[in-house]
């Protein structure tokens, strides 16, 4: 008796009492769902992260120096020297102070309008251009000018695109806007990377509490350079601040894996809270073949007496078991694939950002082989259960 | 002479029920040959279906030898009994036995099955016999579409499929009406008669009467075995007047 053949019976079986199969398979479509949507939400999440920073560039390095520990503090000279004497490593460095004030045009205060004070590289770091008017000069940081640039949406709604020298005031202090920048998000949004006010880091570290510039970002020149340039920034800030507590230099790879590796400990978790819902599946389709086995006793008698093997009949219901957890497998993952589309549709409308929830063909392949794989491991018994009935007693069965 | 078919040396069988020991077979010996036709009678509690057990393999024997074809079936582990049942035994049962599910040529398939015969050949085979038991226009039918006759004749064409040494009807007739038994035991006769051997079990003596040879049981122990015609005189009987 060939392989094929026990698969064929098999088949036949199941679908010869369809309700019983589908309900017997429902543990298994509920839990191979449940991990495909987990996984693929997991896999949406960290695309939708690595794209995130991807777009912001990889060779991004954040300093941020706190002053715990030390008595001295960085000068902003100390920092661009330590940028100016590393032409190979570093490319751009712009401090950055962001502004607690509220931003207000005329007597209306902008709640989710954000002031950053930039220095003049800064739009080169993250690739805006200046649409209208001109970008940041030295002479503007030199002299803490009141100019400010503004995103293409505070220009184009609250100023109906006509913002180039109007004025706008933070924090008590008039600023005039001297340029627009390019649209940077695909749709314009308030709250949005377009919703954004800048002004001269100098001007704005003047207007905040502590008067002095505590974050930069600064650009390697190339992705691999970017431990390089870490570990200059850190031995430069040790010797000025004699404390490795007062100072951090995060880079954006670090940050990826951080957020990465959260991501995966959290979809890890979930995986296993859904993959116990496997395991009840499993024992479902223990307790039917139990069932299943008992109700027909008397075939296994008349097959006995035929001529089949213990082995045989072992291999039958064994099989019997993988085809009921691989179809309900099967049916989990169409499950899944459906979920994870609604999932996508629905994040991607209520953060108005795509996010792919996209299941990966390995965990595809994973949820069909751990399937068929729980039937073979709950059929056993059962199967087992079968093979070893006395032919006598299982003729007389009723 | 030829060795027989069937032989049973001084075969008993003992079961424990509780703290009682239960002869069901009681040194019992036979010999039945190639293209005999025998029934074994003998009223329920006479061992009759014990010996029916041991004679399809179904069952080995406590003590004493059973040979069939000549090999000593009480030294074989259980997948050689499964494979001499599918090689040398047709079984007919009182209650059919037939795979519900199935259709009919499937269900006489099946010893063909688990004789490992390629798909195509267990198609002609079973074609072939149900044509001959006079079901050839139903093969696509399932058991349940069918009369209880007709149903017996598929489960003899199953029987035959395998082309096996003994043919072993218990209780044939059991659940059929008089003109359909007639019918089946015709069949059996006319098995017979195409050079094959068979063994007809029953409790009743006229089904009994169709065979040539009659081994009466009772208590376990064979108290008549000659040919049909002096079988049924009262001090072949058990004393009992049946």
């Amino acid at each position: 008796m060939k392989i094929t053949e026990s698969f064929s019976l098999a088949i036949s079986n199941i679908f010869s009492s369809k309700m019983r199969s589908f309900l017997t398979m429902l543990g298994i479509i509920i839990g191979i769902a449940a991990v495909m949507v987990i996984v693929g939400l997991g896999n949406g999440m960290e695309g939708y992260i690595t794209d995130s920073f991807a777009s912001v560039g990889t060779n991004v390095m954040t300093v941020s120096i706190t002053g715990s520990g030390s008595s001295g503090t960085v000068k902003e000279e100390e920092m661009f020297a330590i940028v100016e004497e590393n032409p190979a490593c570093f490319e751009y460095i712009s401090p950055m102070v962001s502004m607690r004030s509220s931003v207000k045009i005329g007597s209306d205060t902008l709640s989710y309008t954000t002031a950053t004070g930039v220095g003049e590289q800064y739009f080169d770091i993250y690739g805006y251009t200046v649409a209208e008017g001109r970008g940041f000069r030295y002479m503007d940081m030199e002299k803490r000018t009141r100019a400010c640039i503004v995103g293409c949406y505070v220009d184009q709604v609250l100023f109906d695109g006509q913002s180039l020298g109007e004025t706008l005031r933070i924090g008590g202090e008039v600023f005039t806007i001297v340029g627009v920048l390019e649209q940077i998000d695909d749709e314009i949004d308030e709250g949005g990377s377009d919703d954004a006010v800048y002004i001269p880091y100098s001007t704005a570290a003047r207007l905040s509490y502590s008067g002095t510039v505590s974050s930069y970002i600064v650009t390697a020149v190339s992705d691999d350079l970017v431990d390089a340039g870490q570990e200059i920034i850190e031995d430069a800030l040790y010797a000025i601040l004699r404390s490795s507590n007062a100072y951090s230099v995060t880079t954006m790879a670090a940050m990826l894996e951080m957020m990465t590796e959260m991501i995966d400990l959290v979809v890890l978790i979930l995986t296993v809270i859904a993959g116990i819902s496997l395991v009840v599946g499993g024992i479902g389709i223990m307790n039917i073949m139990l069932v299943s086995v008992s109700e027909r006793t008397r075939e296994i008698g008349i097959r006995k007496a035929l001529g089949a093997k213990e082995r045989f009949i072992l291999t039958q219901f064994v099989i019997e078991a993988a085809v009921t957890s691989a179809i309900g497998g099967i049916i989990g993952i169409i499950c899944g694939y459906g979920l994870s589309s609604v999932a996508s549709n629905v994040i991607s409308n209520m953060m108005g950002e795509t996010l792919t929830v996209a299941p990966s063909v390995v965990s595809i392949a994973v949820a069909f082989g751990a399937s068929a794989l729980i039937g073979i491991v709950f059929g056993f018994l059962p199967a087992r259960k079968a093979a070893r009935l006395n032919p006598i007693d299982a003729l007389r069965h009723d | 002479m030829k060795t027989p078919l069937v032989e049973f040396r001084s075969v008993c069988k003992t079961y424990y029920m509780g703290e009682d020991i239960v002869r069901a077979a009681d040194n019992i010996s036979f010999s039945i040959y190639e293209n005999e036709f025998v029934a074994i009678v003998g009223k329920s509690g006479s061992g009759k279906s014990t010996c029916m057990n041991i004679i399809g393999c179904l069952d080995v024997p406590t003590s004493g030898t059973y040979l069939l074809d000549g090999r000593d079936v009480g030294q074989m582990d259980k997948n050689e009994l499964a494979e001499i049942r599918n090689e040398k035994l047709g079984f007919i049962f009182q209650q059919y036995n037939l795979l519900p599910k199935m259709n009919l040529l499937e269900n006489v398939e099946v010893p063909l099955m688990y004789a490992g015969r390629p798909k195509g050949e267990r198609r002609r085979i079973a074609k072939e016999m149900l044509e001959k038991v006079g079901l050839g226009d139903k093969i696509r039918h399932k058991p349940n579409q069918l009369s209880g006759g007709q149903q017996q004749r598929v489960s003899i064409a199953r029987a035959l499929s395998n082309s096996p040494s003994v043919i072993l009807a218990d209780e044939p007739t059991g659940a059929l009406d008089s003109r359909t038994s007639r019918e089946v035991l015709g069949m059996l006769q006319d098995l017979h008669q195409q050079g094959n051997t068979v063994v007809l079990i029953t409790h009743d003596n006229s089904i009994a009467a169709t065979a040539e040879r009659i081994i009466r049981l009772a208590d376990g122990k064979v108290i008549y075995d000659g040919p049909t015609e002096g079988a049924f005189s009262d001090e072949h009987m058990g004393g009992t007047g049946a």
